[in-house]
């Protein structure tokens, strides 16, 4: 069975953006780029279930700039046995994405598809669900815990109030939550192994897709800044100025 | 120009999430109508029909729709689709798992997260963990919106009355089917609508620790939260989660407690009206966003604001 994993190429989780001064987008020159955390997070469990036998090719693929190879190289140094990168340096917004995704799938055949729950840039939680209504396949998104057996997945998922576990008929989607593994470092011999694996590039325009974006951003601007708040020097003070000058309890 | 709100509840509940989005969807203008997609959800209809500003209830009720399944929620949204210009859905994890499923279906972009309406096809929605705000035009003739329940102060509950409409089930998928769920039982205010809201991080240190936060939390009427480090390293369940991959919540009054303050928490947190901060580390990036900030030893200073409350 194969699963396909997407990834995606996105500012470092560590790194605090600016907005640019005309208002336009985020500044993202000169700072530093990294696989998307939950989309390590799919990469690992691809690799997981590969080891366990249940999977017998993983194939990482993502969509964006040239530079998107690294990330490719990243998945695979993790455990992918190939990669390919639907190459444009157009905007890419999540239909768009999801269609793209659905010509590699239709292409490549898979079980299952493994996605990060939400990419940290934009925010959006939308790709992994939308390209299982372009296949007409189901879904079980935020999963904790995937276990795959006899032409089904068993998943369970993170949802408000708590757990609750689906089954679904392969072939699937499943998008990652934070907790449903721990990716593993990637080590120097990885690193350069992966180096030597396939990487196929692709055009939107070779897969037949029309990526122009539906919604237009207008302005990106910063987030109202609150006041600059006191250090109290006791709990008295605290709960005095809760009392009489925030009037909160 | 009419709008279809799609209700969040438990098949015996309205959630309080669906009056936020009610509130978006007034903000709009024109027509709201309420789909309540369950199994044995009259009740639920009947409270959709309270609340403030709902033109119409849409209820469809059938097995196949009692565990809010996303290939069978979808499937019932766009069987009732044609005529809408809007469709929202709150951004909980439900709506979350159903919203682009309905868009791609319908070819148009989804907009997630709105904390605020423009126009009727511009809306504000935040982006990279909070740390900016996009203000984005749709050009769709459908719009799938997610909003954040917290953008929007939630209609009154009572005081409508619109009519009740049922409307036909679709079949089942047969794709997925429901196993089963374990939620976690709780007596305080749930965490995404609570007034005050405790948090505890990493500094608590332990699972046993944690419970300190309880008298704290009784005191001011809070709901308990958590950051990131504290959910993995198993002092508090993962449904306590505040951050950009958790909750967002926006309370009244928010005290983190042994929370160093990494973007992605602050991200679930910082609209909070008032937020305190108690920390031994007077360098941690919490007191950037507190307004009031004490640093202290938490084993001492919690204790101390219990008895001092």
């Amino acid at each position: 069975m194969k699963v396909l994993v997407p990834v995606k190429r996105v500012v470092d989780y560590n790194v605090k953006v600016r907005v640019k001064s005309d208002q336009s987008g985020v500044d993202i020159a000169n700072v530093k780029m990294s696989m998307n955390p939950f989309d390590e997070i799919a990469v690992e469990e691809a690799t997981r279930l590969k080891e366990k036998g249940v999977v017998t090719e993983v194939i990482a693929v993502s969509c964006g700039v040239a530079q998107s190879q690294e990330t490719l190289r990243t998945a695979m140094a993790i455990g992918a046995d190939r990669g390919a990168l639907v190459q444009t340096d157009a905007e890419l917004q999540p239909l768009a994405v999801a269609k793209l995704l659905k010509a590699l799938v239709d292409k490549e055949q898979p079980q299952l598809v493994i996605l990060g729950k939400q990419a940290i840039d934009d925010d959006a939680n939308q790709t992994g669900q939308m390209l299982a209504a372009l296949l007409g396949w189901p879904q079980a998104t935020f999963a904790s815990k995937v276990e795959v057996a006899d032409g089904k997945a068993t998943v369970t998922r993170e949802v408000d109030g708590g757990l609750e576990t689906l089954s679904l008929t392969l072939p699937a989607i499943v998008t990652t939550d934070l907790r449903l593994n721990e990716p593993r470092y990637v080590t120097l011999p990885n690193i350069m192994k992966a180096k030597k694996k396939q990487l196929d590039v692709l055009t939107p325009e070779e897969l037949g897709v029309d990526v122009t974006p539906r919604l237009k951003t207008l302005k990106v601007s910063e987030p109202p800044a609150r006041s600059a708040g006191i250090i109290v020097p006791d709990v008295a003070t605290l709960v005095d100025k809760l009392k009489n000058e925030a009037k909160v309890v | 120009m009419t709008i279809l709100v799609i209700a969040e509840h438990d098949n015996a509940h309205l959630k309080g999430a669906t009056l936020n989005t009610i509130a978006a969807a007034a903000k709009i203008g024109g027509d709201i109508h309420v789909l309540v997609a369950g199994n044995g959800a009259q009740a639920v209809a009947d409270q959709a029909a309270k609340a403030a500003g709902v033109a119409k209830v849409l209820l469809a009720d059938a097995p196949q729709l009692a565990d809010g399944l996303a290939e069978n929620v979808a499937a019932q949204v766009l069987d009732i689709a044609g005529g809408y210009s809007h469709i929202l859905f709150p951004a909980t994890a439900s709506g979350k798992n159903v919203a682009p499923r309905v868009a791609a279906k319908l070819d148009v972009a989804q907009l997630s997260d709105i904390i605020a309406v423009e126009s009727a096809d511009t809306f504000q929605r935040p982006i990279y963990a909070g740390n900016a705000i996009a203000t984005v035009q749709s050009s769709d003739a459908v719009k799938v919106i997610t909003v954040r329940t917290t953008g929007f102060d939630a209609v009154a509950a009572e005081g409508g009355s619109a009519a009740v409409e049922s409307v036909g089930a679709v079949a089942d998928s047969g794709l997925s089917s429901f196993v089963g769920r374990e939620v976690a039982k709780s007596d305080r205010p749930e965490l995404a609508g609570a007034a005050v809201v405790v948090s505890g991080g990493r500094g608590m240190g332990s699972a046993e620790n944690f419970k300190l936060l309880e008298p704290l939390a009784d005191k001011l009427g809070a709901a308990l939260g958590a950051s990131r480090a504290a959910v993995d390293a198993g002092y508090a369940p993962n449904d306590w989660q505040v951050g950009q991959t958790g909750k967002i919540v926006a309370p009244q009054l928010y005290v983190a407690i042994g929370i160093s303050g990494a973007i992605q928490h602050l991200a679930g947190m910082k609209d909070s009206k008032v937020i305190v901060a108690i920390n031994k580390d007077a360098e941690a990036p919490i007191f950037g966003v507190a307004d009031y900030g004490l640093v202290a030893d938490l084993f001492t200073a919690v204790p101390e604001l219990v008895a001092a409350l």
